[in-house]
């Protein structure tokens, strides 16, 4: 126990769904109050806020939300890394107390998006009179279409369907019963957006948004706020005994962006920045894949969850569907992932879910995740990926 | 319109390529810029080399066929259209796949595909434009 180990003492999220009563600076005001409230610690101990929250990345989220639940002039980081964002906000947090600036961090992340649509699809350009070549690769209009497709359920249909060409085994059945799985995790959530069970018929036969992940294998747009108190190592020896009791472990904390590879360009490269951020996590933590309890991984689509079995090295290299087919990530199996529901069930308001997917490891590792706690869980791993690339890797451990 | 544009139009017959990449020869081909230094391959313009750092380009013809190396078939407008990553002898290609069914029956890993131009129109000053996809061979 070196004295530069961070350990979360608070951490809640709001329920994931529709909250149309709510705006933004409710929604990160509600988990912000929840998480101090879990740590026992008043605001006016916290010595640094990062906030995160994309749709709004210019409106100092932040600053807004110290209005509505308290300001005491500390510095505030506004952080936007598409779906890592979350993740993101949490490491500002850990590296401000990391480097002796605070004994207490605060990671709030939060995001509107119910009825948001499909995101990264654009409206045409107005029409013009004569062809006008634009941007970088001095396009006549929108390449949407014409030269494939940039938005999220194709392209990360594609990183899918990649592996499957790489390796062999996929199918569109496959894909479909790894939504199975989380659809069914989510019915012991009470915070999950989604809770209905759905049978693999269901999700094959549901409304095809990019071949092969029909519309339950796509991460629900939702509303949603995660926060998180994170304390050093001093701090938390001052703190009441059961706080302490409480208290979870961060043996790891990372962020990569994507390195240059071969024809990252044209898709992009999920899984260099992924298994680099695992490598480094599992090196900083000592501990192997083989010790985790429990992952929640970044399944913004069904076909972006078996890429990631094999990035976050859940299994041999090119061995993801044999690991799927085995059975192991259902709740029940030897690795569970995703008992949340993951993104395609709980819900995914882009920048809650980088906390909100470390918060539902904490729960396991305290025992406080009811209905769905994955008995004597001590080690578990949370992962996001926001395209661009931003990937967030944190291992968390129960040591108390 | 810049006068390179200008010039471009007039030498390939009051044609405009709806990419720079897309070379309107005959046949038509896709070009990219490939780094002096490390040779990567890039479509769109670059400041300088994301793998190496150094800023000195110059341009290569990518193959005209290619293997099908993941695809998706996007269904959220109305007319559903397949989205690929075409392998063209170590380059990659994004593009649409054309003249298939847009259905997996018909569209599979592994396909061999070959580079093709169809017409967008002419804008008022009758420029045609021309956009390129892959089809099956």
């Amino acid at each position: 126990m070196g004295s530069d180990t961070i350990w979360i003492i608070g951490s809640n999220m709001t329920r994931f769904g529709k909250h149309p009563d709510k705006d933004v600076v409710d929604l990160a005001a509600e988990a912000s109050r929840m998480a101090l409230k879990d740590a026992g610690i008043s605001l006016s101990e916290v010595g640094v806020l990062g906030v995160g929250n994309l749709m709004n990345a210019g409106a100092g989220i932040g600053q807004q939300l110290q209005k509505q639940i308290g300001q005491t002039g500390i510095p505030v980081f506004n952080v936007s890394n598409a779906c890592a964002t979350g993740a993101t906000a949490l490491r500002v947090a850990i590296m401000a107390v990391k480097a002796g600036e605070t004994d207490v961090g605060m990671a709030v992340g939060v995001e509107k998006l119910a009825g948001a649509g499909l995101l990264g699809q654009r409206g045409p350009k107005p029409e013009s009179e004569t062809w006008q070549p634009s941007g970088r690769f001095g396009a006549l209009s929108s390449t949407e279409g014409r030269i494939g497709t940039s938005i999220m359920p194709g392209v990360f249909a594609q990183v899918g369907m990649e592996y499957g060409h790489k390796y062999g085994g996929t199918s569109f059945e496959l894909f479909a019963k790894i939504s199975e799985k989380n659809h069914s995790h989510s019915t012991l959530n009470p915070l999950a957006a989604y809770q209905k069970r759905f049978t693999l018929e269901e999700i094959m036969n549901d409304v095809m948004i990019a071949y092969p992940n029909t519309r339950p294998m796509c991460s629900g747009n939702c509303d949603g706020a995660a926060a998180m108190i994170v304390v050093n190592d001093e701090k938390l020896k001052s703190l009441p005994l059961e706080v302490q009791k409480r208290a979870v472990k961060i043996s790891a904390s990372v962020l990569t962006s994507d390195p240059y590879v071969d024809g990252c360009q044209i898709l992009p490269d999920v899984n260099t920045l992924t298994r680099n951020a695992a490598s480094q996590a599992y090196e900083q933590a000592g501990i192997g894949p083989e010790d985790l309890d429990l992952v929640e991984l970044h399944d913004c689509f069904a076909t972006a969850e078996l890429v990631h079995y094999d990035n976050l090295m859940l299994c041999e290299e090119g061995g993801a569907v044999d690991f799927f087919e085995s059975g192991a990530p259902w709740r029940d199996g030897a690795k569970p992932v995703n008992v949340s529901g993951g993104l395609q069930s709980k819900g995914h308001p882009i920048a809650a879910t980088g906390i909100a997917n470390i918060h539902e490891i904490v729960m396991h590792l305290r025992g406080e995740a009811g209905d769905r706690q994955i008995e004597g869980a001590r080690v578990g791993l949370a992962h996001v990926i926001g395209l661009g690339s931003a990937c967030g890797v944190h291992i968390l451990e129960k040591v108390a | 319109m810049s006068e390179a544009q200008e010039k471009e139009i007039t030498e390939t017959g009051g044609k405009i390529a709806f990419v720079d990449y897309l070379i309107l020869d005959d046949p038509p081909y896709l070009q990219a810029q490939e780094c002096t230094s490390c040779g990567a391959r890039y479509f769109d313009r670059r400041n300088a080399c994301a793998s190496c750092f150094e800023d000195q380009f110059r341009s290569v013809a990518i193959d005209q066929e290619g293997v099908v190396t993941s695809f998706s078939i996007v269904q959220m407008g109305p007319i559903p259209y397949v989205s690929a990553v075409v392998d063209c002898a170590g380059t990659s290609v994004k593009c649409t796949i054309m003249n298939v069914e847009p259905s997996p029956e018909y569209v599979t890993l592994g396909m061999q595909v070959k580079l093709m131009t169809y017409s967008m129109g002419e804008d008022s000053e009758g420029t045609e434009a021309i956009a390129f996809g892959f089809e099956p061979i």
